[in-house]
């Protein structure tokens, strides 16, 4: 088991040193995902992969790809039925990318439908189990792909982030996700939920390893004009300490923030400590907007999904109900199939959020709190180089525990939430166990500030000394 | 009691890019059905738009060409709604920040100028041929995402007439654009239009209706016309007119409502996030105006300055074929020896050359120019007559070559004052007493069969007043 006990870039660097076969590597991680108990995979490759080039930087080191990444002749579904075993004929802009930089895709793994949801129990392909507890959850969006990490199903794998769908399930799992600056990874080939919000970025073991394979992910894609080229080369990160570091503690976020558990507080006190004894000065902060973004953040998302979800209609691809010959009932009889519960929801409110004589009153205001967040931010890095907060409110919910309570269910992204809306970036770190769960650190930056960010993040790691094996 | 129309026009033109308005797929007319095609156009998961930039700088062009006022900045919205030919459930288009705002158009003055995406084509297969009551629909995606400029005007026009002479113009300034090929039938070009009617003398506007599938530049007129005279009524038997989309019929040129199933939409607009905004510099207006043509307006005006009629000013202005025509033949006749031929009287000559052509273009034709300048000069320099000189157009248009040789082979040159006139005339007179008669005795309108006489027997190479100035001097009044 030594070999699954590699970080991937630990793995990457054993293959470049001709010390390991990326044949086994692959072998291995495939048999992992093959026998997944979790319902963290929904398709997992049979075909292994051509041998990487000798200078490949992810040097054949297989990841996991979140379901709604398109792969060429691959079911990318969304964990949607109305995308049941639909497999494009294209593939994502990022994915081409990792791919081109050696790492073969292992499988497509579990989500919320359409990334809809915090709790990875919208998904139509069934619930992913959380490997910490297994009658937990582990998170959503992207709770797949951050089960799969944390269970060593894959060596790293990557995500979307729309509301916090990349670190809050790698909070509650107990692994590295990044959120990037919005613009900095191509959404080419990305099935959309809110296009304004969602970013691709790696959900892995360690700091170093979502340094290197957000290094292959970034670059601006002549087919997404809201692409852009990320300014500087993304830098294994090595910071020690902290000295010269200035992080804002935001009250919003913290210490008046709704639902925040004990446990998760005291882990955050202790890290925060942590940050001071290397060097870093702490002090509080105000963002006075951030707790309308959750708010906010429910009329623009669903508002663009809406729209983006309406492509849905059984005409060209996907599910199809026939209605006698009717149009609009084949419409809506496809639809009402296809679609799960949280995704109508949404639908619905994003319909009505744009509907004529209410456009203002929510979205266009939704729209003026969310430039109002953003101006929050900018004040606050004037003064400060992070603003930090515990990514989830809580450690993983049981199973069921907020199905029947929608609004609670959107309070578990309430400290994830003002980021995507301010387009900056935001990574989330395991930082502790409360109740044998994982807790986490969550540090923003202003947007590009990602070699900072990982940097920072480095340092607090080793400091932290978190031990991310699952028990058994 | 009378009634004015108030006649505005919404025209969509699909511009002739290479590629369509958001991917790289070649624009066609005529190909297999779902040839081109990409994940963009086809709606597919995940695909993302991104805008051709060739689409921009022609929408500037028509933007300039219509005296608009251009956007630094202006943005795409979604505009939502379902239909099967609509790949995304939304159509991409502009709304409150479109790229051009105002402007003029000979008299009509323009709302707005936007950019946006086509549609895809439905074909609905069995008897009715809408999509109610077919048997089954299909999609060709081909047209799906080609690049359309919507042109919206105020509501200036005042008769159907009117709209369509209008209409010709925007169709030929576009056409001088080189931006689209603005054929209505292959629907490069398309018009709707908004109609009411009020009482003449005052400025309140009555309820309008939209008009849609006017494909043809005559069925803009019928159509709008038709709709005039129904408000009226409506309006005369004391009806209201209601608000609605009417749907024109060109066969029976009748108006039918569309259900208010397919018109009553919150299109729920909102800003689309997949673009950034346009943003046109400095340096791409000055891009845009460099390619611009002289425009129609310009161009009328400058043959006004020529002495055309103004009717033939307008013609050859809106006809650029015709008027590129009138200029060589009137740069040849200045060189050469028509130099005494006047440019209305040349211009007559090629608006008789394109009736004999059935207004096709005359540079396609066997008649050169420098041949119906010639022509013309012949008929100034009394060389031949115009009845003659229309018989040696004709010779001109169903073989070509040079009008004076004709002439010369012939024998179709004027014939002078010499014996052989006098000769003809004399036998004319004794063949026509009683009118001789007549006008000796001063009813001078009663010579004409004598003329008549004399150039049946010339074949018409006689000119007709120095014929009738023979006749009196014989009669001797
Ligand atoms: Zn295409």
């Amino acid at each position: 088991m030594t070999l699954l006990a590699l970080t991937a870039a630990q793995a990457a660097e054993q293959v470049r040193a001709g010390e390991l076969a990326p044949a086994e590597l692959w072998e291995a991680y495939r048999e992992r995902a093959a026998a997944d108990e979790l319902n963290a995979f929904l398709w997992v490759a049979d075909e292994a992969p051509a041998s990487p080039a000798d200078d490949a930087p992810l040097a054949g080191v297989p990841f996991a790809a979140k379901d709604l990444f398109c792969v060429r002749g691959v079911p990318s579904q969304a964990a949607s039925r109305i995308l049941e075993d639909y497999r494009p004929p294209y593939t994502a802009t990022v994915v081409e990318q990792i791919v081109a930089a050696g790492a073969p895709v292992l499988g497509k793994t579990n989500q919320d439908e359409f990334a809809m949801g915090s709790s990875n129990e919208n998904s139509g392909f069934g619930p992913v189990l959380n490997p910490w507890d297994r009658s937990r959850v582990p998170g959503g969006s992207s709770g797949g792909s951050a089960a799969a990490v944390a269970a060593g199903l894959a060596p790293w794998a990557i995500g979307t982030d729309t509301g916090g769908s990349i670190r809050q399930p790698a909070a509650l799992c107990g692994v590295v996700g990044l959120k990037p600056t919005y613009g900095a990874c191509s959404r080419y080939g990305m099935i959309a939920f809110a296009s304004s919000l969602d970013q691709a970025g790696p959900l892995t073991r360690d700091v170093t390893d979502a340094a290197l394979l957000f290094s292959a992910m970034v670059g601006k894609d002549h087919c997404d004009s809201t692409s852009v080229a990320f300014p500087e080369a993304v830098r294994r990160p090595r910071a020690e300490d902290l000295r010269g570091i200035r992080l804002g503690v935001p009250e919003e976020l913290t210490s008046e923030a709704e639902g925040l558990e004990p446990g998760v507080r005291e882990n955050f006190e202790a890290t925060l400590r942590l940050a001071e004894e290397l060097g870093a000065e702490v002090e509080p902060t105000r963002l006075p907007h951030a707790a309308h973004g959750l708010s906010a953040y429910y009329l623009i998302a669903p508002a663009e999904a809406s729209s983006n979800l309406a492509r849905y209609d059984g005409v060209r691809y996907g599910l199809r109900v026939e209605a006698d010959g009717d149009l609009v009932d084949m419409y809506s009889r496809t639809r009402a199939a296809g679609f799960g519960p949280e995704v109508k929801r949404r639908i619905m409110l994003g319909t009505y959020a744009l509907s004529a004589g209410y456009y203002d009153a929510y979205y266009g205001r939704a729209q003026r709190v969310r430039t109002k967040i953003a101006e929050d931010f900018a004040g606050a890095f004037e003064r400060f180089d992070f603003v930090v907060t515990p990514t989830s409110p809580t450690v993983a919910f049981p199973l069921g525990a907020r199905t029947d309570d929608p609004l609670a269910m959107y309070l578990a992204d309430y400290c994830t939430v003002p980021m995507p809306l301010a387009g900056i970036p935001a990574i989330s770190i395991p930082n502790g166990l409360s109740e044998g769960l994982p807790t986490s650190f969550q540090i923003a930056g202003p947007a590009f500030s990602e070699n900072r960010i990982l940097d920072a993040a480095y340092a607090l790691e080793q400091a932290i000394g978190f031990d991310g094996s699952v028990p058994r | 009691m009378s009634w004015e129309p108030v006649i505005g026009l919404e025209v969509h033109v699909q511009l002739s890019t290479r590629t369509k308005m958001f991917c790289g797929c070649e624009l066609s007319f005529g190909d297999p059905p779902n040839v081109h095609t990409c994940s963009v156009c086809l709606g597919l998961p995940g695909s993302l738009p991104v805008a051709n930039e060739r689409a921009v700088q022609y929408a500037l062009k028509i933007g300039l060409a219509l005296e608009c006022e251009l956007a630094p900045r202006s943005i795409f919205h979604r505009k939502n709604y379902f239909y099967p030919d609509l790949s995304k459930g939304y159509q991409i288009s502009q709304y409150d920040e479109p790229l051009c705002r105002g402007g003029r158009l000979g008299d009509v003055r323009i709302h707005r100028v936007h950019l946006e995406e086509d549609a895809a084509k439905l074909v609905h297969l069995g008897q009715s041929g809408r999509i109610h009551g077919s048997d089954r629909s299909v999609v060709d995606f081909n047209r799906g995402g080609t690049p359309l400029v919507e042109i919206v005007t105020e509501p200036d026009l005042r008769t159907p007439e009117d709209a369509r002479e209008w209409l010709v113009l925007l169709r030929n300034t576009l056409r001088q654009l080189a931006v689209s090929d603005v054929n209505m039938e292959e629907g490069s070009l398309r018009c709707d239009a908004n109609v009411s009617v009020r009482q003449a003398g005052t400025a309140e506007l009555g309820t309008k209706t939209e008009l849609k599938n006017m494909n043809s530049f005559r069925f803009v007129e019928r159509g709008i016309r038709a709709e005039v005279e129904r408000q009226v009524g409506l309006l005369e038997s004391g009806q209201n007119v209601v608000q609605e989309t009417l749907h024109f019929d060109p066969q029976g040129g009748t108006l039918t409502p569309l259900r208010s199933k397919e018109e009553a939409h919150d299109y729920r607009y909102f800003p689309e996030p997949d673009l950034v905004p346009v943003r046109v510099t400095e340096e791409m207006v000055a891009a845009a105006r460099a390619e611009l043509p002289e425009l129609p307006a310009a161009r009328a005006e400058r043959y006004l300055e020529l002495e055309l009629s103004a009717d033939t000013a307008r013609r050859f202005a809106y006809r650029p074929d015709l008027g590129d025509y009138f200029e060589r033949a009137l740069a040849v006749a200045a060189a050469g020896d028509g130099a005494d031929v006047s440019a209305q009287s040349l211009a007559n000559w090629v608006a008789e050359l394109a009736s004999q052509l059935d207004d096709a273009d005359p540079a396609e034709s066997k008649v050169a120019p420098e041949a119906l300048a010639r022509l013309a000069g012949l008929v100034t320099g009394r060389g031949v007559t115009s009845a003659v000189a229309q018989q040696v157009l004709g010779r001109l248009v169903a073989e070509g070559g040079d009008p004076a040789a004709i002439v010369e082979a012939e024998s179709l040159a004027t014939i002078g004052g010499g014996g052989e006139l006098e000769e003809t005339v004399r036998a004319a007179i004794e063949a026509n007493p009683d009118a001789a008669e007549r006008v000796r005795a001063g009813k001078a309108e009663a010579i004409g069969p004598i003329v008549g006489y004399v150039m049946r027997e010339t074949k018409g190479r006689a000119d007709g007043g120095q014929v009738t100035r023979m006749v009196r001097e014989r009669l001797g009044v």
